[in-house]
């Protein structure tokens, strides 16, 4: 057993330990937010927080993250209450398929916790390590744009 | 005989008949011509609205949610919309070919006008006043005198189960509610909050995982395997052998995928001799001519060869399907763009009667055409039938995406064209292309069928005719030109295995073509938009251009160093929507590095139903574009494809997209609708080039347009 806090609940997780986490939300947990894009950390589309940072959850080992603060894409918001990141992407309608979307405001977040003002350039160089093959890529930088402005105004 | 003994009778005598005397139903009420089939109202007044489409991320739910909507006269968020599925919604075949909204929008479009005539005659008797005298509005009718009825209490059960009955009259385009706006896209909310949406979510009760194990090249085929060690594995529940093909079932995900490495690695392989590299003139080929004017012989003023390689769909989700098999009926949830289709093809592939198989959509990650979701549903199939009772997953690994999904055709083209005081006097085209469509239908367009001990034939590559076309889809110039061949040189064998992508064979002939345009511009000595519209007579298709050229300020252009500008434009299959672009590039010159700054575009979609649905659909499709144009060409060896990730396979990321992409819509209220989702491929990519051609004076005529290539053309 290796307890993983998971959006500030402690859960007893019965897996093996080099289980990548990404396998042990979706099937264990029931967190669908973190998608199986690659499983090679290239296309950014199972990001999740560990103590705030962007981490690609499809190559990370659960046995390196006990005592670590994990954060999903469910911890951000609820479709009835979803948080100032979602809120920005469901304004600027910043999806087409949206496959890639969890992980892209996941990473977003990352960026507004240490930079609340990024400039266009900051958001592009944060978000490459993300793919999206709908081509939404300019409504995703508005959206973290409009996030970063909103998140501001409510200060 | 009145109706209702007509559809009692429903012989197929009377059935022809009738179709004989009707003139043809509206959109794809002409394969499903029950009113009933598109829309049901209960007693309480709740309606459904059924469509074959399914939702592939281009946001069709809340389009078709607004027809509808808009012909009932009630709120959208009233009506409850079912997708794709073979035991409960119309069969309309493929989910493509942006044809969603002119087939299914006006299914559903002239339906709910009709029902709602059907419920006003109602009102009217039950009132004893002339339709006329009645008003429509929040589901329910109402005459002068306060008077009033809910549709719900009006519907009576046989009332909507009869043929559609056009023309019904239709509300009045000048006087749109819901038509028109642009509605929030009703499953964005669902999808960024990580509510299990997908059909890669769907968890059933007692559900086990599998992974397949497919041979590292497509000719490869199981020479021997041990399995005793992979039994043993934790939770390894099943071990699929069929001939060739190869899967394993866990109780846990990450069980299955450990199962299935260890699988993999105890496989042996007979590799078959292979050349998967080919000059495409040399492949078998069936030539047609598409357009044929009489001239002599011209002397060309120039000519010009395309190329493109083969590219992948690539989606960001490789595809998935849950089968569960029970009491010999087989349900396989799937991410198909054809459930029909797919269900056609599990049915052949297992033996079943069709009446045994259901298929229903649920969605996936995107999939801009034949990528492997329906190859995964026959994994489902073939692994939920090993396992009787327990829904079984199975989810493709990135690099079993990558290797098997079937790709865009290679295709090469030779453009040549006679100027005659500035005007084209003679075009002559020819392409040669593999096919852009191996569906199922048959079970042998499924790779896990060609594995199997008896296995499924590949049927014989399939052409489809114009004027939509596959690889000679956009082929005929909209140009008018005083003579005009275009010849297509089918290749009826390809190497790779190639299916539909995303506008077939229109991204490389209107790429071609308006390269073309602008070489000759070029000779011609006139500015590229005022060159095309000088062959024009096209009302719509000169407004789309004039307006992206005045958009992107065409006129007042003053070109900065490094930069240059470019123009395309095209009409999606010559009968869906014109799109024009203009974008800017910056080229360095020293690396090769080509950046589109901004681009500007303009469409006409007919009646736009969502305008922003329309303008997502066009940014994406130029960053598609640009992404493959710039980027994408599928690699591989003798033997086997080697693009097998994002490494191998590299693709648009964020420091390449530009600053700025704005797109016009022009809205024609009342005019039919006009497919879409593809009408930007072919001009992005074509503007790109031109623009590569105004910065720098190379011109490339080769897909993708590498760094490597760029500095070669340029000299550098």
């Amino acid at each position: 057993m290796i307890t993983l806090e998971v959006n500030g609940k402690p859960h007893a997780v019965d897996a093996d330990p080099a289980t990548p986490l990404l396998y042990v939300l979706t099937d264990h947990l029931q967190l669908h937010g973190a998608k199986y894009g690659c499983g090679l950390g290239q296309c950014g589309a199972c990001t999740v927080l560990v103590d705030g940072e962007p981490v690609f959850s499809c190559i990370t080992p659960i046995s390196v993250l006990q005592n670590r603060r994990i954060t999903t894409l469910e911890g951000l918001g609820t479709s009835d209450n979803p948080g100032p990141v979602q809120r920005a992407f469901i304004a600027e309608q910043a999806a087409q398929c949206g496959f890639c979307i969890p992980g892209m405001i996941v990473r977003a977040q990352a960026l507004l916790s240490r930079n609340p003002a990024p400039t266009p350039e900051e958001i592009r160089a944060h978000m490459s390590p993300n793919l999206c093959r709908c081509g939404t890529h300019m409504r995703i930088v508005r959206a973290v744009e409009r996030a970063a402005r909103e998140l501001k105004a409510a200060k | 005989m009145n109706r209702r003994q007509f559809l009692a009778t429903g012989g197929a005598l009377v059935v022809s008949f009738s179709l004989r005397a009707q003139p043809k139903l509206p959109g794809s009420l002409a394969r499903e011509p029950l009113l009933d089939s598109w829309i049901r109202i209960g007693a309480d007044g709740g309606i459904t609205v059924f469509t074959g489409k399914a939702e592939l991320g281009q946001g069709i739910k809340t389009a078709l949610i607004q027809v509808a909507a808009e012909e009932l006269a009630v709120e959208p968020a009233r009506i409850e919309l079912v997708t794709a599925d073979t035991a409960r919604t119309p069969d309309e075949g493929y989910t493509a070919g942006s044809q969603s909204m002119s087939e299914s929008g006006t299914a559903i479009l002239n339906a709910a006008a009709e029902v709602r005539a059907k419920l006003v005659e109602l009102a009217a008797k039950r009132f004893a006043l002339p339709p006329e005298r009645l008003s429509v509005a929040n589901g329910a009718i109402r005459a002068g005198d306060g008077r009033s009825a809910s549709y719900g209490e009006l519907v009576t059960g046989e009332l909507l189960h009869v043929k559609a009955q056009p023309p019904a009259a239709r509300g009045n385009p000048r006087e749109r509610a819901v038509i028109g706006k642009s509605l929030a896209r009703v499953d964005i909310p669902a999808k960024l909050t990580g509510a299990p949406i997908y059909v890669q979510d769907l968890r059933l009760p007692g559900m086990v995982h599998a992974r397949t194990v497919r041979p590292p090249s497509h000719a490869a085929r199981l020479a021997a395997l041990r399995t005793a060690a992979v039994e043993k594995m934790p939770g390894v529940l099943k071990i699929v052998r069929d001939g060739s093909y190869l899967a394993v079932v866990a109780e846990r995900e990450y069980q299955a995928v450990s199962a299935m490495r260890a699988l993999a690695a105890a496989a042996r392989w007979n590799k078959q001799q292979e050349n998967l590299h080919s000059d495409l003139q040399r492949l078998p080929s069936q030539l047609s001519v598409l357009v044929e004017s009489e001239a002599a012989a011209p002397a060309w003023s120039a000519e010009a060869t395309y190329r493109r390689p083969y590219q992948m769909h690539g989606s960001i989700g490789p595809s998935c399907a849950v089968g569960l098999y029970r009491d010999g009926n087989l349900t396989v949830w799937t991410h198909s763009q054809g459930v029909y289709p797919l269900r056609n093809a599990l049915a052949e592939m297992l033996g079943l009667p069709k009446k045994r198989v259901r298929c229903i959509h649920m969605e996936g990650s995107g999939c801009y055409g034949h990528n492997a979701a329906d190859d995964a549903g026959a994994d489902a199939a073939l692994a939920a039938r090993a396992l009787p009772g327990r829904p079984v997953r199975v989810h493709l690994m990135r690099e079993d995406e990558h290797a098997w999904e079937p790709y865009g055709s290679a295709m090469l083209t030779r453009a040549r064209a006679r100027l005659e005081g500035g005007k084209i006097a003679d075009w002559h085209y020819e392409l040669w292309s593999g096919s852009h469509s191996s569906r199922p239908g048959p079970a042998g367009n499924l790779a896990p069928a060609w594995l199997l001990e008896k296995p499924f034939a590949r049927p014989p590559a399939q052409q489809i005719p114009q004027p939509t076309g596959g690889g000679d889809r956009n082929a005929i110039p909209l140009y008018r030109f005083a003579s005009t061949r275009v010849v297509h040189h089918f290749l009826t064998a390809m190497p790779l295995r190639v299916s539909a992508l995303r506008s077939l064979g229109a991204y490389m002939n209107v790429f071609s073509i308006e390269s073309f345009m602008d070489e000759l511009a070029q000779a011609a000595r006139a500015d590229p938009v005022e060159f095309r519209l000088r062959h024009l007579d096209d009302p719509r298709a000169r407004e789309v251009i004039r307006t992206a050229a005045e958009r992107f300020g065409w006129a007042g252009y003053r070109k900065q160093r490094g930069r240059g500008r470019g123009f395309a434009f095209a009409r999606y299959k010559n009968l869906a929507a014109y799109c024009a672009i203009a974008c800017e590039v910056e080229v360095e010159r020293t690396s090769g590095q080509v950046r589109m700054l901004r681009a500007s575009a303009a469409i006409d979609s007919g009646e736009a139903v969502n305008p922003d649905g329309i303008r997502n659909q066009v940014e994406g499709g130029i960053l598609q574009s640009l992404s493959w144009t710039l980027h994408e060409a599928v690699s591989f060896d003798a033997s086997r494809i080697t693009s097998r990730d994002w490494a191998s396979y590299p693709i648009l990321r964020f420091p390449d997209v530009p600053e700025r992409i704005d797109v016009e819509v022009i809205s024609r209220p009342g005019a039919p609708f006009l497919g879409t989702g593809e009408a930007a491929q072919g001009p992005a990519a074509a503007a790109l080039a031109n623009a590569i051609a105004d910065a720098t004076g190379a011109r490339l005529r080769e897909i993708p347009f590498t760094a490597p290539r760029v500095r070669q053309a340029l000299g550098a």
